[in-house]
């Protein structure tokens, strides 16, 4: 417990107070200074979430930076915050996607740029609660309320369609996590009157409850992964929203869905885990193979990438459910790569939207020769997305197909096709829009990036070859909390 | 300096190069870029020197540098292993790549992209070498995948060009094929040996040559088995073994230089490496070997035929070096490692001078790579003409010169060898040796004589004339000799494709040069039977005059001059007489048609399918929008039931009381 507002409550409350701020302040007309106020609040949210990393003690597997106080005594709610090795990384990963957003908005975004950016560090901060609540109606509180800000990014700034893609996108989680909520109830109640998450991580279960418990949680998390067959609502709000909503969409909102199936299912349920975890292979496995080669067909670079990030997320899910180090930490680095990797295919994506106002991979061709910076920024992050050794798209899956093998040669065999599938979808979408003779009009008149944008696609760069290089300080962090997770999940705690 | 250090130089040399020359380009300008990877290369080429005479003195090295990862036990490190079959690769990759990246200020002169080029060779020796240097399975794919971006890279150099930004996404994606396998053969490995070393793999190898495991049920493989070919369809990707030897002849859309430097010298051999690095494996299992003999065999054998009937100069070096990338694998799976490597380094001097001394060609004739538009060439470039013979006479193994000690060893190790499918394999290698002659020299004569056919003003069809995309104004001048900077590597080339054979056959074939690093179980051991007959360089290059091989390789040659220079009307009708063999070669076998129809357009329409039918139909359309449309629909149906009047509620009412009655009643 530490004394005054802790590193966590900083990392939560610092983009949102500047968000509020922001739109307290607010007009289209000093547009530069909200810019600049925005990009401000977004560093602070960043630097703040940095000692998370450099003051982490490695050798445990609990909590860490841990902060308590009473909010609603009559029903035992506490503020309860703390990361371990499995959260942490995901607080500062959300906290530099947040500076990356503002800044990739600053020229683009014309109309309410206030709102715009107030609505991305005020979704900044409530991410970075999501990932530190240690108390279920906190976390079910984050967890809903980051919907909202997302909700607005893609209805009121996002494409032609956006109206529907909003909707179906709040429907879909919203409903999800409804069958949560009756869930953290029945956990209260068999705690004994508890909302400590890590309590109920010690609650006995029988083998009913925890399976009606699993599929509880497991609606609402698969559909935030999002898993096969309920991800259908993920490409038509990617392709509707605007790129910074793309990004976070993509880089973190996604990873909670992955969160909850460690925070939650794992150590809540572990007999059902484990009963229940051919159904998890499966689905992962389809999502690897099945949305690979619906990818492939996709002639809007928007949806091709929000398929690829399915067949990706695939095998986070895959890694989790296989129940040994590599897997999951190989799905966790996963995570934090699809992050970085996501995040730059859809700033790409964007950067060329922002010239041509176009998504259709047919209106481009020969990008290269107009945008010859541009090209070698695309090319290193193809080539991640295709699982390049050398960059971070290589070490989850590389660790979770060697986990894999371990359990199955088969669910190796069908998760390693992604080495050709995502080289298949990723380089012959890039060999049509950047390679090749310059194809038109628009194409030829294309500026090459400004240094804003060499910037922030730089900055991923360095992210993406510096985990792929040396990936052991992102594992290192996570050896005890994993090992002990795995420890959990290896005991039944069935009641009869 | 320590030896540490020394290692470390030679791959992260060229590593310096390549990042100053690509970041750096515009600002250090064409001579900067070349300056400083050519000064890269050559520090790594020193140091490579260096180390060769410190392991030759006995010492070897195998330490980590860096930990890479750790997660639960294993623990993953980039490291290098340094032995004779690792000091003699880094020799050869450096020297070459040293040879290509002088041409390359010649060929590339015009080029817009030099500096880029430069950049990406570079970048091309830093990952050969810290994939051949490797002491563990994870920086070998880490390098093996490395090689074939850089790979991808230059293919599609002139990315304009719809041909090339073809022929490298299919070369990467034949690739990923095969390193499919590759890395399940890595997680065999790590799953059976915990551990991804190859020291300590080597030293469990034993233990589990009777260990087997079932992939289908009722199925018992050996481990070892399993775990060989999956590696071995890696090298079949890399090196360009049939099935998935497609890419290769389409790769040579890229330019000439990097033909010779990774579709011929180092990157297409990496299979080869490795199936020779991974011996104490594949010792364990005949099965595998057998695999390998039979797949080389078919490799050296049907990919020359595909030489005889090719026009583009490039295209026939690029057969040429599939077959020989056969011989290769053929050495492999006859436990003939030393051998394999032997050819391989052979190989390397002479089918880089072949390549670059096809583009010296192509440069004197103005970027048109069809041979039917030359000849006669050799009253104006000696250097190059001589040196193309010095190479031809190498690849079709004329005794005393280097390809002769190399292929000649292949072909009596394979004799002597008792696996299933050698009968098969020796036939195949033989016959080659005939093939081999006849397309070389076939390519020779028309290139440098008889009659000039390059005044013709038609010029050349599509599919050859093309090597650069800015033509230069042609067929005004005669042709000429290239510049220093071309000629001068082929000369360098030229001297170990005519001695390197003759001076090192001893010790690294018949010396036991490698030691430790190759293993060959005695069982396997065919070509140390006919080492017993061997006696010195120069009686092996007279006892050839009694073999078959000999004769075979001296009527290639014969019938090719009698075919190509005395009588050029026979080909033409061979070809028309033979209509149905000739369609079969002109389309390759029909793999290129095959993969298009069944894998490229199958994955498509399997994927449209499963978006429309599964995505958009039954998931969004039955399931999401069917919630919709069925929550409103029992809306609109209940509504009904909602009447207002009382005899409907009462009817309701009496429906249900008799319901619940004659359940309790039930009961």
């Amino acid at each position: 417990m530490t004394e005054g507002i802790g590193l966590l409550s900083l990392a939560i409350w610092v983009p949102i107070v500047a968000g509020v701020l922001i739109l307290a302040t607010g007009g289209d007309k000093n547009a530069d200074g909200q810019r600049t106020l925005a990009l401000i609040g977004a560093v602070l949210g960043f630097l703040v979430t940095i000692p998370l990393w450099t003051g982490f003690d490695y050798a445990s597997a609990g909590m860490q930076f841990e902060e308590l106080a009473p909010w609603i005594p009559g029903f035992n709610v506490h503020y309860r915050l703390g990361v371990d090795g499995i959260s942490m990384l995901f607080v500062i990963l959300n906290s530099l996607t947040t500076v990356l957003v503002v800044l990739a908005g600053w020229q683009v975004i014309r109309e309410r740029v206030s709102q715009y950016m107030a609505a991305f560090l005020i979704q900044s901060g409530l991410l970075n609660g999501v990932f530190s609540a240690l108390d279920g109606v906190l976390f079910y509180v984050f967890f809903e309320a980051m919907l909202i800000p997302l909700y607005l990014i893609i209805g009121m700034w996002g494409g032609p369609n956006r109206v529907y893609a909003a909707i179906k996108f709040f429907l879909y989680t919203l409903l999800g996590s409804l069958l949560m909520l009756v869930s953290i109830l029945y956990l209260y109640f068999q705690s004994g009157g508890s909302f400590e998450i890590l309590a109920w991580h010690r609650v006995g279960l029988s083998m009913t409850a925890q399976t009606l418990l699993f599929v509880a949680f497991f609606f609402a998390f698969a559909v935030k992964v999002p898993m096969w067959p309920v991800h259908t609502w993920l490409p038509d709000a990617h392709v509707e929203a605007p790129t910074g909503g793309s990004v976070v969409l993509a880089a973190i909102t996604l990873k909670v869905g992955a969160y909850g199936f460690l925070r939650f299912i794992l150590p809540i349920v572990p007999d059902a885990s484990r009963e229940y975890a051919w159904l998890i292979v499966a689905l992962s496995l389809i999502a690897v193979v099945y949305i690979g080669l619906v990818a492939l067909v996709q002639s809007d670079m928007k949806k091709l990438i929000a398929y690829s990030s399915i067949a990706h997320m695939g095998f986070v899910t895959l890694g989790f459910f296989l129940f040994n180090p590599l897997g999951i930490e190989g799905g966790l680095i996963q995570m934090i790569s699809h992050g970085f990797i996501s995040a730059a295919m859809f700033l790409c994506v964007g950067v060329m939207y922002d010239r041509v106002h176009s998504r259709q991979i047919a209106d481009y061709g020969g990008v290269a020769n107009t945008m010859p910076r541009f090209a070698a920024f695309f090319m290193l992050f193809a080539m991640a997305n295709a699982g390049l050794p050398g960059t971070s798209g290589f070490v989850g899956e590389f660790m979770v197909i060697l986990g894999a093998v371990q359990v199955n040669f088969w669910w190796a065999f069908l998760a390693a096709t992604t080495l050709i599938f995502g080289a298949a979808y990723t380089l012959w979408m890039y060999k049509r829009v950047v390679f090749g003779a310059v194809a038109n009009d628009h194409v030829a008149q294309m500026k090459d990036i400004d240094s804003r944008e060499f910037v922030v696609l730089g900055l991923l760069a360095l992210c993406v070859l510096g985990m792929g290089l040396y990936p052991l300080p992102f594992t290192e962090v996570m050896h005890a909390s994993v090992d002990n997770l795995l420890a959990h999940v290896a005991n039944s705690k069935l009641v009869h | 300096m320590d030896m540490k250090t020394l290692y470390l130089t030679v791959p992260l040399a060229p590593l310096i190069g390549a990042i100053v020359a690509g970041l750096f380009g515009k600002a250090i300008g064409r001579t900067g870029a070349h300056v400083v990877t050519i000064a890269g290369v050559a520090v790594a080429f020193l140091a490579s020197v260096l180390i060769f005479q410190d392991v030759q003195a006995g010492n070897t090295y195998n330490g980590p540098v860096y930990t890479w990862l750790t997660a639960g036990d294993l623990t993953l490190e980039i490291g290098f292993l340094i032995d004779r079959l690792t000091v003699l690769m880094m020799l050869v990759v450096t020297f070459v790549s040293l040879m290509v990246h002088i041409y390359t200020i010649g060929y590339m002169a015009d080029d817009p992209g030099y500096q880029r080029f430069f950049s990406y060779i570079s970048l091309f020796t830093f990952s050969m070498l810290m994939l051949v240097m490797s002491n563990n399975f994870l920086q070998l794919f880490f390098g093996w995948e490395a090689v074939g971006l850089v790979s991808y890279l230059l293919i599609g150099f002139w990315y304009t060009r719809e041909s090339a930004i073809y022929a490298n996404l299919k070369a990467f994606l034949v690739n990923r094929v095969g390193d499919f396998g590759f890395l399940l053969g890595i997680g065999l490995i790590w799953h059976y040996f915990g551990t991804l070393d190859y020291a300590q793999v080597f030293q469990m190898a034993p233990h589990l040559a009777n260990r087997t495991l079932s992939l289908i049920d009722g199925h018992a493989w050996g481990v070892l088995t399993v775990i060989c070919i999956l590696l071995f369809i890696g090298a079949m990707g890399k090196s360009a073994q049939f099935p998935l030897h497609v890419w290769l002849p389409d790769s040579m859309e890229g330019p000439t230089p990097i033909s010779a430097l990774i579709h011929a010298a180092t990157m297409v051999t990496a299979g080869i490496f490795m199936v020779a690095r991974m011996s104490p494996l594949f010792e364990l299992s005949d099965a595998a070997l057998s695999f390998v003999l039979v797949i080389g065999a078919i490799t050296a054998l049907f990919m020359g035929f595909l030489g005889i009937i090719q026009n583009d100069i490039k295209r026939v070096v690029a057969y040429s070096t599939l077959s020989q990338l056969g011989y290769m694998t053929v050495a492999l799976g006859a436990s003939a490692y030393s051998v394999a490597i032997f050819h391989l380094m052979t190989h390397a001097f002479f089918k880089a001078l072949l390549f670059l001394a096809a583009g010296s060609v192509i440069i004197a004739m103005h970027h048109n790579q069809d041979i039917r538009y030359m000849g006669g060439l050799r009253k104006y470039m000696p250097i190059t003409w001589i040196t193309a013979l010095i190479g031809s006479l190498a690849l079709i193994g004329t005794p005393f010169l280097s390809g002769f000690y190399s292929k000649d060893s292949i072909i009596e190790a394979v004799k002597y060898s008792d696996l299933a499918g050698s009968g098969f394999a020796y036939f195949a290698v033989t016959l080659g040796v005939f093939v081999t002659a006849f397309y070389s020299f076939r390519m020779y004569f028309l290139v440098f004589h008889g009659k000039e056919r390059f005044h013709n003003p038609h010029h050349g069809d599509h599919e050859a004339g093309k090597d650069v995309p800015h033509g230069h104004g042609h067929g005004h001048h005669p042709p000429h000799e290239t510049p220093w900077v071309v000629t001068v590597p082929l000369i360098l080339l030229a001297i170990p494709s005519l001695l390197i054979g003759y001076v090192t056959v001893d010790a690294l074939l018949f010396g036991d040069w490698f030691g430790h690093a190759i293993h060959v179980a005695p069982q396997h051991d065919g070509f140390a039977r006919f080492a017993q007959t061997y006696h010195g360089p120069f009686a092996m290059a007279l006892h050839a005059l009694q073999t078959p091989a000999f004769w075979l390789a001296l009527a290639g040659v014969a019938l090719s001059g009698f075919f190509y220079l005395k009588r050029p009307d026979i080909p033409a009708l061979l070809a028309k007489k033979f209509g149905v063999l000739y369609r079969i070669l002109e389309r390759k076998y029909g793999f290129d048609e095959f993969n298009d129809w069944f894998f490229a357009r199958g994955a498509r329409l399997l994927g449209g399918r499963l978006w429309r039918w599964g995505d958009v139909a039954a998931i969004d359309g039955a399931i999401v929008n069917g919630t919709a449309r069925l929550v409103g629909r029992i809306a609109g149906v209940v509504r009904h039931l909602q009447s207002g009047y009382i005899y409907h509620y009462a009817f309701a009412m009496i429906i249900g009381v008799l319901l619940l009655a004659t359940w309790f009643a039930r009961a």
